[in-house]
Parts: structure tokens; C-alpha cells; sequence
């Protein structure tokens, strides 16, 4: 049956010759905020470029206008035979839910969404550790701070961007127990992701309040934040990739998020990838914290050494992180 | 005074003016270094030549036709409603509070009770900007577009603080109960299984949608309130002089627009999405306004026109996915072709006159 659709549809695509694909090329679908958006969407696509370089492989991608497009987008591709194919942001659990069970050859992967294993046995979820190493990263805003008193700015106000929140909080307060954490969400909707003015607004707010290191999880609105530190002498910490260049002598370090690595391993595995549920954490260096030229003497030793006990003690389970977005709670701040 | 003939205005206006988009259309992905040709074959191999393809146009279509319509009742009674936008958006909100807090025993009767609410949410939405109009004299555009903005914000508020499921990271409300699941065509056509429009969004809304065209050509031409609309739209003063009120003609059009924008909450919420999302409307309100003015609003217009956008919306997806032309230029050949058949109509239509008047002349 699946074979016969697979002709069907190579049959029917025949008419365009670019549209019929070598068995098994991966595939990437970006969410809704674009390929280019100098964060999430984009470190998926470096990690894919990076793939297709030292492969010299082939791999297929689409951004997506409407919403009905993320089922036609799985859907055409798995008809094609691509896989596995690769997607970004958690708004693909349910579309790869739905359509995972009529393709059992292809392989799908969801990139922050959460698919259960047992109901769709060819789905791979990955998931990111965010609170550790925005721990990491509070512990060095911490020791960095001469206030006192650091904060956070997030994008859109949902669980996730929380879970940063609150790991950075139990950093901070880990080396200054008596730290001030302020936590401020850029807005509840999706154009929070791209609004640096908001976001360099709420920085200037939280300096007024005496915070002087600012850690950023907020997309491309993050450049606001980093900009406006840079600007009035403070410190700003970016995520996902590494944004120590964009301010030298500015930005403390970046929270890293290594979504280019999940999206070149899984391209390198292809149509072996072990699907299930992979969880991508300081132990397989899945997240961490940017140290490169522009930063290096901005930490000092003692702050170094400290963090890489702290990682370590993270990774055998000496120190508990809270994870937000287990219970919805977070003992470190307020929101 | 001299007319064209009825076929020229209807039908080789628009096709003159679809043809001058394609063109413009080419040369636009000739110059990125891409081949119109191809491009235009697989959008027409991806929309057309496949049952799924059909299911997402027909999906787009559905939506188009009641936003269309929305825009065209309100149009014969000369009140420009842009805010279909907005009036979609509070339709599903309708949608969805029928389908997750009504306990329905079949699909029929929950399709029966979110049809009623989407059209009540969507009219009272328009209540507001219809009474400022009459009461007030506040013009409809700012008005209707103005609320497009503040139905945006106040469903971000619903979803994000009372129909978000606890732990969920999308602004999404819960899944809606299987017993409040449409058919979609796989399910009629080909009994829920087999190839047949497989994992294609259309459903039996459509039918409703055939349905509304039907009620708005019978409410437009064949009763006392459409004559009134009508008379309404053709000459203000003149109604006023024959006895009908036009207070109560703005509140009525805008209602009923207002409800055939909300209706097209029941395609998106109910039929595909099965949930309430954020982004529930995706800009079909103002395509409704380019169908609206190229299917001359009429119901039959309105339908043609919303399949070829349908066309579009189906067929540039096909060209994101299969080729390097990258989604903008997508928007770009759709906004040609609303350009061309709406705004800039009369490029088309005065040579054509001057020709038709000629041949007269000679004849």
C-alpha cells in the first residue's frame, strides 16, 4: 500500500523533474518565524548547510506561510521519500502526530515538540536541558554583577522561555544567595519573538531597577537587549548560538543551544536514526555556555572554575536544577 | 448611455486582467533566474492534478467564499467591511466555545450549533462598527479595521490566560471532542481510507459555504431585505425617500456580513485545526475583499474567484516546497493578481470600452 502510494505520487510529480528526489535526501521544515532569523530557525539551517558540506549530500527545505501547511509540508515530503524529515519548534507535535502513522517508513523529527514514542514509534523527539545551562550562565551573571541584582528578558510568555528563566534565577542565587532576579516577558504572542524596541524598553526598565547583567531569551527581539547594554555600560548574556561577537567587551558569554548539532546528526544518522525520545543536555553537550576571544578575559578564573564544577556536578546529579515546565512552578523567582 | 456587453464585463475583464498578473507574474521569476514555465506547471500539476491538491484548494476556497461573500453583502449596501479579518477571528472563538463546552452527540448537531455560533460571535463583532456608522456617522473602514486589531489582542488574552490547557507551550486551546470532528473528503469520497484526497484539510464545510452562495443570491435578488440593500447602496437619498430606514439597513447588512465572515471560523477551527489557534483567520479576511471585487459581488463571482485564490494559495506552497523561489515572491505574484483584478480594474477596462464602442460605431 505505502509502495503504491509512493509511485502514485512519484507518478503524479512527474511532470517536474526538480520535484522528484534521490531515496531517502533529509528534509527540513522551519516554523512559521522564517529560515533567516538569526536564532532557532537559523542555527537549524547552519547545521544542515554544515551537513551538506562535509557530506556533500542534498537536503530539501521549506518555510511555511499558513498553518494547514505544516500537515501538507510532512505530508508531500514523506510521499517523496524523504527522510527523515526535520522540523523546528514545539507547534509540530500535533501535525506529526496526526501524519506520522500513514508514513511508518519515514522517519520524523520534531525539535522542541514531544510526540509520544509509543503511539508513533518512527518519531524522534528532541528536547533541550535549557534550565542547565541557563544555570551556567546565572552563575556568571551572578558573579559578574557589582549590583547585585541581575536580570531576564523572554520573548513570548509561555513554559519554555520560563524554564530559562528559572534555571537563570537558580544560577545567579547559587553564587550570591542574596542576588535580586528581575524576570520580564517581551509579550504573550508570537511577535514578542521580533521586538527589539519592546525588549530594549523592558532593559532600560530593569537597569533602572539596578540590574546590571542581562541575560536574553527572546529570538530576534534578544538584539534589542544586547544593543541596549552595550549602549549603557551593562552587561548582556544572548542564547541559542553563540552571540559573544556582536558586542565585544559587552556581552558576558551566550547561552548555547546547539540545535545545528541535533539537525546534523540527525542528517548524518538518515534513514538509521533511532527515533524515540533524546534529550539533549550538558552530559552530550547539547546546551552550554559560549567562551571564545571576545569573552574570555571578561570571566575570570576563579567564576571559570566554579561554573565547570558546577556543570559537573550538574551532570552526575549533585546539583538539581529545577525544570519549570515540570510542574509549572519555579522556587528561584517570581513571575 | 453605451455599456459593454454583460459576457465582456464579466468574463473578459477578468481574464484580461488574471492574464496581464501571470505575465508580469513570469517575468518577476524569470528575473530571480528561475523558469516561469516550470513554476507555472507545478502549480497547476500540485493544485489541480492531485485529489489532495484539490482538497487544499477547495480548503483555501472555503474559507475565501465566506469572507467574499462577507465583503460583498455588505458592499451592495455600499459599506466597505475590511474587518472580515477580525469578525473570522471571533467566529471561531464561537467555534470553539460550541465545540468544547457543548457535549454534542453527532457531528451533524455540532456542526448546526458552531455554524449558529460562529455566526453570532462574528455578527455581534460587526454590531459594533455597523452602530457606530449608523449612529454615529464613525466610518465604517477605520472602524471594521481598527477591530481586526482588538479582535487579535482579545483572542491572544483568551487563549493565553482561560482556554490554554495547563503545560502547553502554544497559545492553542485544548483538541476539540471526536464527536464534534467534520468529515472531511477523504471520508465522504472515499469512505476513510484509499488515496483519495488523503490528508487533505477540505471538509463538509464546504457545502455550508455552497450553501451560504446559494441564501446570499436568494437574500440579494429575490427578497424585500435585498432589494432594500440594494436600494440602499445605489442611492441613500433615494431609499430614505421610498420609506426604508437606513439606520436599520447598515445594522442588518453589517450583521449578516459580519456572520458570514464569522462562519468561515467553522472551515479553519472545526475542520482542520480540530483546536482554536492564535493565528486562526491567516489573512483570509482580506483576500476576501480582492475576491469580493473580482467576482463583482456576486455569489457566483465570489465562488469562481475564491477557487483561483484557492489556486494560489495551494500552488504557491507547491512552489516553496519544490523550488528555490522563495515564499515572498509567492505573495508577490498573489498581491499581481489582486492588483490587477481589483485595484487596478480600469487599466482593463477602458481600452476594452473604447474597443467595444468602436466596434459599434461600426457595426
Amino acid at each position: 500500500m505505502t509502495l503504491m502510494t509512493k509511485i502514485l505520487g512519484a507518478a503524479a510529480t512527474g511532470l517536474a523533474l526538480t520535484a522528484t528526489a534521490s531515496f531517502a535526501d533529509p528534509a527540513l521544515i522551519y516554523d512559521l518565524g522564517g529560515k533567516f532569523d538569526k536564532s532557532f530557525n537559523e542555527a537549524a539551517f547552519n547545521g544542515a548547510t554544515r551537513w551538506a558540506a562535509e557530506t556533500g549530500g542534498e537536503f530539501k527545505d521549506i518555510e511555511l506561510t499558513s498553518e494547514a501547511q505544516r500537515e501538507q509540508a510532512l505530508r508531500r515530503f514523506a510521499e517523496q521519500g524523504f527522510s527523515p524529515v526535520i522540523t523546528t519548534g514545539f507547534s509540530f507535535s500535533t501535525p506529526i502526530a496526526n501524519v506520522a502513522g500513514d508514513y511508518p517508513d519515514t522517519k520524523f523529527v520534531t525539535i522542541d515538540g514531544w510526540v509520544d514514542p509509543d503511539a508513533n514509534p518512527n518519531v524522534l523527539s528532541i528536547g533541550f536541558s535549557e534550565h542547565e545551562g541557563s544555570y551556567l550562565v546565572g552563575m556568571i551573571a551572578g558573579e559578574a554583577s557589582e549590583s547585585g541584582t541581575v536580570s531576564f528578558v523572554g520573548g513570548m510568555d509561555i513554559p519554555l522561555i520560563r524554564k530559562f528563566a528559572c534555571g537563570f534565577a537558580q544560577g545567579a542565587k547559587a553564587v550570591n544567595p542574596d542576588a535580586k532576579i528581575i524576570a520580564n516577558m517581551i509579550g504573550t504572542d508570537p511577535t514578542a519573538w521580533n521586538d527589539p524596541v519592546k525588549a530594549s524598553e523592558l532593559t532600560k526598565a530593569q537597569m533602572s531597577q539596578g540590574s546590571d547583567v542581562i541575560f536574553a531569551a527572546a529570538g530576534a527581539s534578544g538584539l534589542g537587549v544586547l544593543q541596549t547594554a552595550a549602549d549603557e555600560g551593562a552587561y548582556g548574556i544572548g542564547v541559542d548560538s553563540n552571540q559573544n561577537y556582536l558586542y565585544p567587551g559587552s556581552v558576558l558569554t551566550s547561552m548555547l543551544k546547539r540545535v545545528d548539532n541535533a539537525v546534523y546528526d540527525a542528517m548524518s544518522a538518515g534513514a538509521d536514526l533511532e527515533t524515540g525520545v533524546q534529550v539533549k543536555d550538558l552530559s552530550n553537550r547539547g546546551v552550554g555556555f559560549a567562551l571564545d576571544g571576545y569573552n574570555e578575559t571578561m570571566i575570570d578564573f576563579d567564576t571559570l572554575s566554579a561554573v565547570y564544577a558546577a556543570a559537573g556536578d550538574i551532570v552526575s546529579g549533585e546539583i538539581e536544577v529545577h525544570d519549570y515546565t515540570v510542574d509549572n512552578t519555579c522556587p528561584a523567582v517570581e513571575f | 448611455m453605451d455599456r459593454m456587453p454583460v459576457w465582456a464585463d464579466v468574463v473578459l475583464i477578468p481574464l484580461i486582467s488574471l492574464l496581464l498578473a501571470a505575465v508580469l507574474s513570469a517575468v518577476a521569476i524569470w528575473a530571480i533566474g528561475e523558469n516561469p514555465w516550470e513554476a507555472f506547471s507545478l502549480m497547476v500539476d500540485g493544485a489541480l492534478m492531485r485529489s489532495s491538491g484539490w482538497g487544499y484548494t477547495l480548503y483555501y476556497a472555503t474559507n475565501f467564499i465566506f469572507t467574499g461573500l462577507a465583503v460583498s453583502v455588505a458592499f451592495h449596501a455600499k459599506l466597505f467591511n475590511i474587518g472580515g479579518e477580525g469578525q473570522a477571528v471571533i467566529g471561531s472563538l464561537g467555534v470553539a466555545l460550541c465545540c468544547l463546552f457543548i457535549p454534542w452527540p453527532h457531528w451533524t448537531l455540532a456542526l448546526l450549533g458552531s455554524t449558529l455560533g460562529a455566526a453570532l460571535f462574528g455578527a455581534l463583532w460587526a454590531l459594533i462598527p455597523a452602530y457606530l456608522q449608523a449612529a454615529r456617522g464613525s466610518h465604517i473602514v477605520i472602524t471594521t479595521i481598527m477591530f481586526n486589531f482588538i479582535a487579535a489582542a482579545f483572542l491572544n488574552y483568551v487563549l493565553v490566560n482561560l482556554l490554554r490547557p495547563v503545560g502547553a507551550m502554544e497559545p492553542a486551546s485544548a483538541t476539540f471532542p471526536d464527536a464534534t470532528h467534520l468529515p472531511t473528503f477523504r471520508d465522504i469520497f472515499a469512505g476513510g481510507e484509499g488515496v483519495l484526497f488523503r490528508g487533505a484539510p477540505a471538509n463538509v464545510t464546504f457545502f455550508v459555504a455552497l450553501a451560504a452562495c446559494v441564501l446570499v443570491w436568494l437574500l440579494i435578488w429575490r427578497t424585500k431585505l435585498g432589494y432594500e440593500i440594494r436600494s440602499q447602496g445605489n442611492s441613500e437619498s433615494g431609499a430614505k425617500y421610498a420609506g426604508i430606514s437606513p439606520f436599520r439597513i447598515i445594522i442588518v447588512a453589517m450583521l449578516i456580513s459580519g456572520a458570514l465572515s464569522g462562519l468561515m471560523g467553522i472551515n479553519v477551527t472545526q475542520g482542520e485545526a480540530e483546536r482554536l489557534i492564535l493565528n486562526s483567520a491567516e489573512g483570509a479576511g482580506f483576500i476576501g475583499i480582492a475576491v469580493a471585487l473580482m467576482g463583482r459581488n456576486h455569489p457566483v463571482g465570489v465562488l469562481l474567484a475564491s477557487i483561483l485564490f484557492g489556486f494560489l494559495y495551494q500552488g504557491g506552497a507547491e512552489l516553496a516546497m519544490w523550488t528555490s523561489i522563495p515564499r515572498e515572491l509567492i505573495v508577490v505574484i498573489q498581491a499581481l493578481v489582486i492588483l490587477f483584478t481589483g485595484a487596478m480594474d480600469n487599466i482593463v477596462r477602458w481600452p476594452l470600452e473604447r474597443v467595444f464602442m468602436a466596434l459599434r460605431k461600426e457595426g
